[in-house]
């Protein structure tokens, strides 16, 4: 379990995370919503360490990460698996040696239990075959599925996702939501996803949490949010006129029954 | 007062950084992996280039030399052992650096420029990999390895173009070339160009890997790193050489 507790961060004077207060539940898909420049990807930061915090706590399983000493950190951090907006594979690696590279350096495994490792991981994703091609030569949504191989390579205990349906079709959207979904609950992985996406919200998100201007506006699961009342979530959630519209129908709908 | 507080603000961030750098690598296996591959990149690489400038420098400077020190009241040696000396002294040390730096330089600072922007670095921060030190140490150790060797490849190319002159076009003969080569030859001074190499080799791969590291933004920010490095690794290359030189003679 991951809690956050009042949790601060300014940069220079302008105050982006306003006092978080959140819990995100272990073995669960855990959202985080948002407009741009609310403040998701500045908490996400926070919580994997690539930023201090100006003041408040991360607490992974009761201990403070933002006072854990550095080789305590490095040591949290072989627990963490992050996949990036942008995949970050590592251009100079063929993908079987991108999913290969966490153990490489911290596997005490031999170089045949490495590959198999790597190769499983694959696997998992559906991506058996393409082990020689180099990150420059596959599609984003492969992209992004190496990026989930490499980070469960080491069977982390936290996932963290910063938008990883970015760019990415509707369709092979859903194939990197469902890998996330399953792959948390294989696993018993405590997985957190920033994410603008309203399908990913309503199919996988088990704990949500809407950020507003650095602040935590609400928080809840998937069925309540489409009866919540509050009229910032609704607004951003009912932001096209496509699902405005689907929801009159389904209030329609609601009335007459 | 500005331009100070800047540069002692750089200079403070480029001590952490090395710091941060020349610590224990994580795994020794993938630490020697990545300083082979970039003794070969950075160094092997470049040896092409290295002979080629060499080449045309020692046959320019023998048939400078001859043309305008020479003279019926200079000993018929001095062509060749002014050559000798500028390849040795500051040619294939100083100035080979110089080029070295805009070479391997750029490549370095682009290079881990675009890791940067591309979130790579903060992937392995994730992972609990010292970035620095996974990324940068290789780089300086393998340039400062294979630097002695480059140094040595330059005299003795510069030396072949010297004979160039004297073979192929006459310029000078053979034999008062060689006598030139040979006039007062101080072993020390092959040393003190390899112990200036050493410097200018850590300045070219630690600078631009520097720079390169802190980037913030995207690929135009990447490029206005890389110029930065070359700019700064060549300055601090020039201002060493005449330390180095004052020290070392």
């Amino acid at each position: 379990m991951i809690e956050v507790k009042d949790l601060y961060k300014s940069f220079d004077d302008k105050e982006v995370l306003k006092g978080i207060n959140t819990i995100f539940e272990d073995g669960k898909t855990n959202l985080i919503i948002g407009q741009s420049g609310s403040g998701k990807t500045v908490l996400m930061k926070n919580l994997v360490g690539l930023l201090e915090p100006t003041s408040g706590q991360v607490l992974y399983d009761g201990r403070d990460f933002v006072q854990m000493s550095k080789q305590e950190k490095v040591m949290m951090r072989r627990e963490m698996g992050m996949i990036f907006q942008s995949a970050a594979l590592f251009d100079s690696l063929t993908v079987l040696e991108n999913v290969m590279f966490p153990l490489d350096m911290f596997s005490p495994m031999t170089l045949r239990e490495r590959t198999q490792r790597a190769r499983e991981c694959l696997d998992r994703v559906n991506l058996i075959g393409a082990e020689k091609k180099y990150p420059g030569e596959i599609s984003g949504g492969m992209q992004k599925r190496v990026a989930i191989a490499r980070a469960i390579a080491l069977n982390p205990r936290y996932l963290f996702c910063d938008e990883p349906n970015s760019g990415l079709d509707p369709k092979t959207s859903l194939v990197i939501d469902d890998l996330l979904h399953s792959i948390t609950h294989e696993f018993g992985i405590t997985t957190i996803i920033n994410t603008h996406d309203m399908n990913s919200v309503t199919t996988i998100g088990e704990n949500i949490l809407f950020i507003y201007e650095g602040h935590k506006e609400w928080q809840g699961v998937s069925a309540d949010i489409m009866q919540s009342t509050n009229k910032r979530l609704t607004d951003f959630i009912f932001a096209s006129d496509l699902l405005k519209e689907m929801r009159s129908l389904v209030n329609e709908h609601r009335a007459k029954q | 007062m500005k331009l100070l507080h800047n540069w002692l603000t750089h200079f403070g961030q480029f001590i952490i950084l090395m710091g941060r750098t020349f610590s224990r690598p994580e795994r020794m296996r993938m630490f020697f992996k990545e300083y082979t591959k970039e003794m070969a990149q950075l160094g092997i690489n470049s040896i092409g280039i290295v002979l080629l400038i060499s080449f045309f420098i020692g046959a320019v400077i023998c048939i400078q030399m001859k043309l305008n020190i020479q003279s019926p009241w200079m000993p018929r040696w001095v062509s060749g052992y002014t050559t000798r000396e500028i390849m040795l002294l500051e040619f294939s040390s100083s100035i080979m650096c110089l080029i070295l730096a805009g070479k391997v330089g750029s490549n370095i600072a682009s290079e881990i420029g675009t890791m940067r922007v591309t979130q790579q670095i903060d992937a392995l921060d994730i992972m609990g990999v010292n970035s620095a030190c996974y990324l940068i140490l290789p780089k300086i150790l393998g340039m400062v390895t294979i630097m002695p060797l480059l140094v040595i490849f330059s005299s003795a190319m510069g030396i072949i173009g010297a004979y160039g002159t004297a073979y192929i076009a006459h310029i000078l003969p053979p034999d008062d070339l060689t006598l030139g080569l040979q006039h007062d030859f101080q072993p020390w001074f092959v040393w003190m160009s390899i112990i200036k190499s050493l410097f200018f080799a850590f300045i070219i791969s630690a600078v631009p890997s520097y720079f390169g590291y802190n980037v913030e933004g995207g690929s135009v920010n990447v490029g206005k790193a890389s110029t930065d490095a070359v700019v700064s690794s060549s300055v601090l290359i020039l201002c060493s050489d005449v330390f180095l030189t004052q020290l070392l003679s």
